[in-house]
């Protein structure tokens, strides 16, 4: 082992007092960063919030009401305890919120259950794509060859084919319904070619640079490279890859779930949309059906967007110029 | 293709390496190699499509048929026909090969099989009179979207734009990141229902049959209006930001200082310098989220129940049409396919860096 050569700073014993040492050292350029760029920021704070509200509606709401016929059936949202019915009391009820839909659920249960649950299918088809495009694009663009061949034709053809199309085709051939963590599988199986195709172009010019060329010559061998240099500088790349995919993956189960593809029993966002447009809600006038998914659909994919963006401002510094 | 045969004939004027160098000439040749991939594309679509079934170990058909006879309905007096007309169409106890070589023929002949849900009429006959709304409203929006969206994020991208434009244009562009079909529910709430202003869904008036006249063309319009803006405002957004952040790269590039040193008109430089390098990677990007429009499109036709092949794949999956779905599967990949070879055939008239026929 070599010994580190940076000469250790001196040490002041008034200022190395934890955590104002560790705020000048680690928050203070983390908090000029943010500053910088606020829509990392603004990302942030938007997933948080409905993270938030997913949160406190699981510790205070009863969340058994998503169950059909858990509720009665069309009540707009309200406050109040009673039912009335052409200006006389018929009854009392639990307040609902967000109102109750046809088919009897507390809406606003659909709510605090389906936006995880949709989040989660996003993560996992997320995770899935980017472990698989980064090593499909590490392995073609570092090795080359007919290797390199081989995942391009792959990778070209699969843009060329539509995930949704594909898993159309799966979905309706394994005539069952797929649970959230296999349709985020699914989603994931086929959405890797795009990271791939994005990470391998970026690999591609990395290998020729400088730092690269140094470490080959020095002997580092090929995955410590890898590992070791292109990595590391490739990681916000990635980041901003990983949350692209996360929106596409969301995007595409909520096209799966809308089409009739979904699954029944599960409260997703998607599903919720689904019934929406199967009993035209729009028509009925029932706006507190459709509002909620939509709002909470929308807010993941701003926020989405935003640390997108964000990332991206931070990985590629020519877009700070001039925004 | 002709400078490359032209060199060829002169170098060599005996007969035996020639026709082999021209033979290599021409599969090494742009355009032949780029339609020999979308052949490939094609092929290996038509397999994985092939296989899917046979992987799942289900039969779509006697599936749909078992269904329909648990349910008694309508469907019972065709029964009997349509399983002859079944086994005889794909020789289901044929070996794989021949299902297989079958498959590819009638894909080759661009026969998609026959409806299961209504039961005499082909595939080919529902899909493409679907198609047609399908195309005409995707193309104008998609021509339109990138043209609007182009000269958005051009704008958006220069240095030297009025300030209020970022705060009327920004708003604008985070519309992309709202999903086509949540959009088109807003609409038709806001448009539809709330001020009745346009029609809440169909693509044409219920009741009236489709017909050549001014009337039923006005009515089509007023139909295509809010799927149209729901497709167009995503899209424009997407095409503003990839345009803006070209922009943006472009400006400290060497000719632009000199376009600028040179003491040309803002304009000039905005249009012929910047705008027009800034552009070719938007055309590579059209061929990338061609799938990703067609499969939104798709969605926005379901919630509008507008009369394209989204709302026909809508009703197959509902019905288990297993034929139609796949029909339908197979038109798209098609169209994309042959969209992406069309656009690299353009590419290199738009680029002229891009050399036609090196390889």
């Amino acid at each position: 082992m070599t010994e580190s050569v940076t000469t250790p700073k001196p040490i002041d014993p008034t200022e190395s007092d934890g955590w104002n040492q560790f705020n000048t050292d680690r928050v203070q350029p983390i908090k000029r960063y943010a500053l910088r760029n606020p829509s990392l920021i603004w990302g942030c704070g938007l997933v948080f919030f409905l993270m938030l509200f997913v949160g406190v509606g699981h510790v205070v709401w009863d969340t058994e009401q998503f169950r059909p016929l858990s509720t009665p059936t069309r009540l707009a949202p309200t406050l109040s305890h009673a039912i009335v019915k052409g200006g006389e009391l018929t009854g009392e009820v639990k307040p609902f919120p967000f109102g109750t839909d046809t088919a009897g659920r507390d809406l606003l249960a659909v709510a605090i259950l389906g936006t995880p649950l949709t989040l989660r299918i996003g993560i996992i088809a997320g995770f899935t794509s980017i472990i698989l495009g980064t090593v499909a694009a590490f392995v073609a663009a570092y090795y080359r060859g007919w290797l390199d061949g081989a995942i391009r034709s792959v990778v070209d053809v699969g843009l060329a084919m539509p995930g949704l199309l594909i898993l159309i085709l799966v979905r309706i051939n394994i005539g069952r319904e797929l649970s959230v963590d296999e349709m985020g599988l699914a989603l994931g199986l086929v959405g890797w070619v795009f990271p791939a195709r994005t990470i391998r172009a970026q690999v591609l010019v990395m290998r020729e640079q400088a730092y690269v060329e140094l470490s080959r010559l020095s002997g580092t061998s090929g995955m410590g490279i890898i590992f070791k240099e292109m990595l590391p500088n490739l990681i916000p790349y990635i980041t901003a890859s990983l949350v692209g995919s996360v929106a596409g993956a969301i995007l595409a189960s909520i096209g799966l779930e809308a089409i009739g593809l979904g699954n029944f029993s599960t409260p997703t966002l998607g599903m919720t949309i689904f019934f929406n447009i199967q009993f035209s809600s729009i028509t009925l006038g029932m706006w507190w059906w459709w509002l909620p998914p939509l709002v909470a659909i929308v807010i993941v994919f701003l926020g989405l967007f935003l640390i997108s963006s964000g990332l991206d401002e931070w990985s590629n510094p020519r877009l700070r110029k001039r925004v | 293709m002709t400078e490359q045969t032209q060199a060829v004939e002169n170098s060599s004027p005996s007969s035996g390496p020639s026709i082999i160098r021209i033979i290599t000439g021409i599969f090494g040749h742009f355009l032949v190699k780029r339609f020999l991939f979308f052949l490939f594309v094609v092929w290996l679509a038509s397999t994985v499509i092939f296989i899917i079934p046979r992987l799942s170990g289900q039969d779509p058909v006697k599936e749909k048929l078992l269904l329909e006879a648990q349910r008694g309905g309508a469907m019972q007096t065709g029964l009997d026909a349509m399983a002859k007309h079944y086994q005889k169409r794909f020789g289901l106890d044929q070996p794989i090969w021949i299902q297989y070589s079958n498959f590819l023929n009638d894909l080759a002949h661009l026969n998609l099989g026959v409806s299961i849900a209504f039961f005499p009429r082909t595939v080919n006959d529902i899909v493409f009179e679907s198609l047609i709304w399908t195309l005409g409203l995707m193309g104008t929006v998609t021509l339109l979207a990138f043209v609007l969206g182009t000269l958005a994020g051009a704008i958006l991208g220069w240095p030297r734009r009025p300030g209020w434009i970022q705060y009327v244009f920004m708003p604008l562009l985070t519309l992309a990141a709202i999903p086509q079909y949540l959009l088109a529910m807003i609409l038709i709430f806001i448009f539809a229902f709330k001020l009745g202003w346009l029609p809440l869904f169909g693509g044409y008036a219920a009741g009236t049959l489709p017909e050549l006249s001014f009337a039923f063309f006005i009515d089509v319009i007023k139909h295509a209006i809010l799927p149209a803006f729901a497709i167009l405002f995503s899209v424009v957004g997407f095409w503003a930001i990839g345009m803006r952040g070209m922009m943006i790269n472009m400006q400290g590039e060497d000719y632009m200082i000199q376009a600028d040193a040179k003491g040309l008109k803002g304009s000039r430089i905005f249009m012929r310098y910047a705008v027009r390098n800034a552009l070719l990677p938007q055309v590579t990007g059209l061929a990338l989220v061609l799938g990703t429009i067609v499969t939104g499109q798709v969605l926005v036709e379901r919630v509008f129940s507008y009369p394209g092949i989204g709302d026909i794949l809508f009703q197959a999956i509902r019905l288990s049409d297993f034929f139609v779905i796949r029909g339908i599967v197979i038109v798209i990949i098609l169209g994309i396919a042959g969209a992406t070879f069309l656009l690299d055939v353009l590419y290199p008239l738009l680029d002229p860096r891009i050399k036609v026929g090196k390889s």
